[in-house]
C-alpha cells in the first residue's frame, strides 16, 4: 500500500504488535514455565514471571526418564526425532529427483501409466493406508526400527511433481550439451540439474523436516520400546499420565526442546534461499 | 579424405518424413554452411550428425567411422547451440573443462587447454565468471571454448549468432572463420542468414523442405542455380523470377515448354533500345547502388540494382537489357530445375 496516513499506519502496527503477541505468548509461557518447579504450575493464576528452576528442569529433562508416563530420557527422543525427520526428509527427496528425472527426461514404456500412478498416490497419505501399511511393517519385521519408521513416508507424489516442472524449466540443450561433454544421465542428474534446482530442495527440505518432525500417528502405531520413541509422541505420553498429575514443568521444557530443530532448519536454510532469490541464475 | 560422409540420409517423426535423403561428403577443414528457410530441416540434419537425433535410414561416418548407433560424446564431434546452453552454475572455466573432467584427463593438463583456448578467445578475465555475468558475444566464445578445447574432427555449429545483434554479428562470423581456418577443423554451421552463408562457407548446402537441393560452393550457386528455389534463396536483393511471359522481348527457347525466366538485379542494365521496358515506381539510393523497384508492361514487379550515381526518376520507363547471355536463367517451369 501506498498510502500515508497516520491513522491507518497506526492501525496496521497495532493488528501487527497484536498478530505477534498472540503468537508468541503461548511460546513466552511455556519458556517461563521452564523456570518453574511443578508445584508453583499447578496454582491459579500461572507464573508471568521467571523461577529459579530452569537448570533443574533441564537436567531432569534430557537426561532422566519419566516413570509416570514410560518416556526415555528426552535427549534420546530427540535424537530419535531427528534420525527419523532427517531420514524421512533425505529419503523424500531422494527418491522424488529420481522419479522425477525418470518421468522427465527418458522415454520408457508405459511412463504415463508410472506418472499417473504416482500421482494417485497424492490421494493415499499415511493415515489413509495406515492399516495396510501397518500389516505390511510388521510382517517384515521392521516395528521398533529407524527403517520402520522411516520407509513407509518416504514415497511423496508431491515432491515428484514440484521436481518435475523444476526440471521441465531446464532447457533441453542444457541435456543435450551435457550428452556431447559425454555426461551419462546420472552424472548430468549430479552436475546439472541436482544443483540447478537446489533452491528447490532448500524449500523442500525445511517443509519435509518439519513434517518428519511432527509425525505423530505413525511412530506411535509402530513403536512399543521406549527407545524408539520420538518427542513428539513422547510429550503426548507425558500427558495422559492417568492417575497423577502432569508435571507441567517437564512437558513445557520437553516442548521447548522439541522446537528448536525446526527452528534451526528454517533459519539455516533462509540462507539459501535468499541466496537463491539473489542469483537467479535460470 | 573426407571427415563427415552423409549416405543417403533420412528423417521421419512418426510418419512425417522431414529429411528425405541427404547425401554429401565433406572434406577435411572444410567449412559446409547448411542454409534455407525456417523448418526445412537443417537442426534436425545437424542434430543427426551429432548423434541427438536418431537417424531413420542411411549412413553417417565421421572419420571413416559409421557412427550411426553411437552416443554423441563417441562421435568425436562438438557443438555449439543457438542458446550457448551454457551451464549457468559453472563458472567460465568449468563450462569448457566439464568434457575434459569427464574424459579425465590430468588437471593440469585440463588447465593448460582451458586456458590456451581462453587466449585464442580473449576469453581470460572471465575464467571465474557465471555465463550470467557475461555479455552474448561473450557467452557465445564460451560456447565456442568449450567446442575448441576437446579437439574434435568436427565442430557443429546451429545458429549460433543468431541472437546477437547485427554488429556483433558480422564481427563473430569473421572470428569464427578465422578461428576455424587457424584450427583447421571441419565444421558443419546451421543458419537461415544467406549473407552469413555465403561470406562463411567453402561450400553450402541450400535445404529445402527436407530436401538438398543443391550442393556447392557460395560463387557457384550463385552463378549456376540449379533450381528456382536456390535461384530466388541466394542473392540479395533476390532475383527476378518471372515467367517467360514477362520478357517479350527477351529471344528465349520456345520448344522446352513453360518456363520461368530469372534474371539478378545487379546482372540489368540500362541499354537505349534495350528489349525490357520498365516503369520505375520506387528508387531507394544506398549510396553504393541504387535499388529500384518497377513494374514490367504485364503487372510484374521487377527489382533492378544500379551504380549508385545512377539518376532516375520515379515515373519514368528504363530499357533495360541483361548484362550478358549467362545473367539469364532459365528453369522448366513445372519441375524448377534449370534448363
Ligand atoms: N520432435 C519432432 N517431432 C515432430 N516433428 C518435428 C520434431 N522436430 C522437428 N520437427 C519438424 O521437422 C521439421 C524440421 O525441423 P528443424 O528444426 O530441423 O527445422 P530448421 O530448418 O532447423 O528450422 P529453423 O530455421 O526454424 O531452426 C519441421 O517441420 C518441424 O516441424
Ligand atoms: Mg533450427
Amino acid at each position: 500500500m501506498v498510502e500515508r496516513r497516520p491513522y491507518l499506519t497506526f492501525l496496521s502496527h497495532a493488528f501487527l504488535v497484536l498478530g505477534v503477541a498472540v503468537v508468541a505468548f503461548p511460546i513466552y509461557v511455556t519458556v517461563i514455565a521452564m523456570t518453574h518447579g511443578p508445584q508453583a504450575l499447578l496454582q491459579v493464576p500461572i507464573p508471568l514471571l521467571p523461577g529459579d528452576q530452569l537448570w533443574n528442569n533441564l537436567n531432569e529433562v534430557l537426561f532422566v526418564g519419566r516413570s509416570t508416563s514410560g518416556t526415555p530420557p528426552t535427549w534420546l527422543m530427540m535424537v530419535n526425532s531427528l534420525v527419523m525427520a532427517i531420514g524421512i526428509t533425505v529419503g523424500k527427496i531422494v527418491i522424488s529427483i529420481l522419479s522425477a528425472f525418470a518421468i522427465v527426461y527418458f522415454r520408457f514404456p508405459f511412463r504415463m501409466l508410472f506418472f499417473w500412478m504416482i500421482f494417485i498416490t497424492l490421494m493415499l497419505p499415511v493415515e489413509v493406508r495406515i492399516l495396510p501399511t501397518f500389516e505390511v511393517v510388521a510382517g517384515l519385521n521392521l516395528l521398533n526400527s529407524y527403517t520402520g519408521l522411516i520407509l513407509p513416508l518416504i514415497a511423496s507424489a508431491t515432491a515428484t511433481f514440484l521436481f518435475r516442472q523444476v526440471f521441465m524449466t531446464i532447457p533441453d540443450e542444457l541435456m543435450e550439451a551435457a550428452r556431447i561433454d559425454g555426461a551419462s544421465a546420472m552424472r548430468f542428474l549430479v552436475d546439472v540439474v541436482v544443483p540447478m534446482s537446489r533452491t528447490n530442495i532448500a524449500a523442500l527440505f525445511v517443509i519435509l523436516f518439519i513434517f518428519g518432525w511432527n509425525q505423530y500417528l505413525w511412530p506411535l502405531l509402530v513403536t512399543t520400546e521406549s527407545d524408539f520413541y520420538t518427542v513428539v509422541m513422547g510429550i503426548q505420553r507425558m500427558l495422559r499420565v492417568g492417575e497423577s498429575v502432569p508435571e507441567w514443568n517437564i512437558i513445557m521444557t520437553t516442548t521447548f526442546l522439541a522446537m528448536i530443530p525446526p527452528v534451526v532448519v528454517v533459519i539455516a536454510m533462509q540462507g539459501l534461499f535468499v541466496k537463491g532469490l539473489i542469483d537467479a541464475e535460470k | 579424405m573426407s571427415t563427415v560422409t552423409l549416405r543417403d540420409v533420412k528423417k521421419a517423426y512418426g510418419d512425417t518424413p522431414v529429411i528425405h535423403g541427404v547425401s554429401m561428403e565433406i572434406q577435411t577443414g572444410e567449412f559446409i554452411v547448411v542454409v534455407g528457410p525456417s523448418g526445412c530441416g537443417k537442426s534436425t540434419l545437424l542434430r543427426m550428425v551429432a548423434g541427438l537425433e536418431e537417424i531413420s535410414d542411411g549412413e553417417i561416418h565421421i572419420a571413416e567411422k559409421l557412427v550411426n548407433n553411437l552416443e554423441p560424446r563417441d562421435r568425436d564431434i562438438a557443438m555449439v547451440f543457438q542458446n550457448y546452453a551454457l551451464y549457468p552454475h559453472m563458472s567460465v572455466f568449468d563450462n569448457m573443462a566439464y568434457g575434459l573432467k569427464l574424459r579425465k584427463l590430468p588437471k593440469d593438463e585440463i588447465r593448460a587447454k582451458v586456458e590456451e583456448a581462453a587466449d585464442l578467445l580473449q576469453l581470460r578475465p572471465y575464467l571465474e565468471r557465471r555465463p550470467r555475468q557475461l555479455s552474448g558475444g561473450q557467452r557465445q566464445r564460451v560456447a565456442m571454448g568449450r567446442a575448441i578445447v576437446r579437439e574434435p574432427s568436427v565442430f557443429l555449429f546451429d545458429e549460433p549468432l543468431s541472437n546477437l545483434d547485427a554488429k556483433l554479428r558480422v564481427q563473430m562470423r569473421v572470428e569464427i572463420r578465422k578461428l576455424q581456418r587457424r584450427l583447421g577443423t571441419t565444421s558443419l554451421y546451421v543458419t537461415h542468414d544467406q549473407v552469413e552463408a555465403m561470406t562463411m562457407a567453402d561450400r553450402l548446402i541450400v535445404m529445402n523442405a527436407g530436401v538438398a537441393e543443391q550442393i556447392g560452393s557460395p560463387i557457384d550457386l550463385y552463378e549456376h542455380p540449379e533450381t528456382v528455389f536456390v535461384a530466388g534463396f541466394i542473392g540479395s536483393p533476390a532475383m527476378n523470377l518471372l515467367d517467360a511471359a514477362a520478357f517479350p522481348g527477351l529471344s528465349l527457347p520456345t520448344d522446352r515448354g513453360p518456363l520461368t525466366v530469372g534474371i539478378r538485379p545487379e546482372h540489368l542494365v540500362v541499354a537505349d533500345g534495350g528489349p525490357i521496358g520498365a516503369t520505375v515506381d520506387l528508387v531507394e539510393p544506398l549510396g553504393a547502388d541504387t535499388i529500384v523497384h518497377a513494374q514490367l508492361p504485364t503487372g510484374d514487379a521487377l527489382l533492378i540494382r544500379l551504380p549508385g550515381n545512377a539518376k532516375v526518376t520515379q515515373g519514368t520507363t528504363l530499357s533495360l537489357a541483361p548484362k550478358d547471355e549467362a545473367a539469364v536463367h532459365l528453369f522448366d517451369k513445372d519441375t524448377g530445375r534449370r534448363i
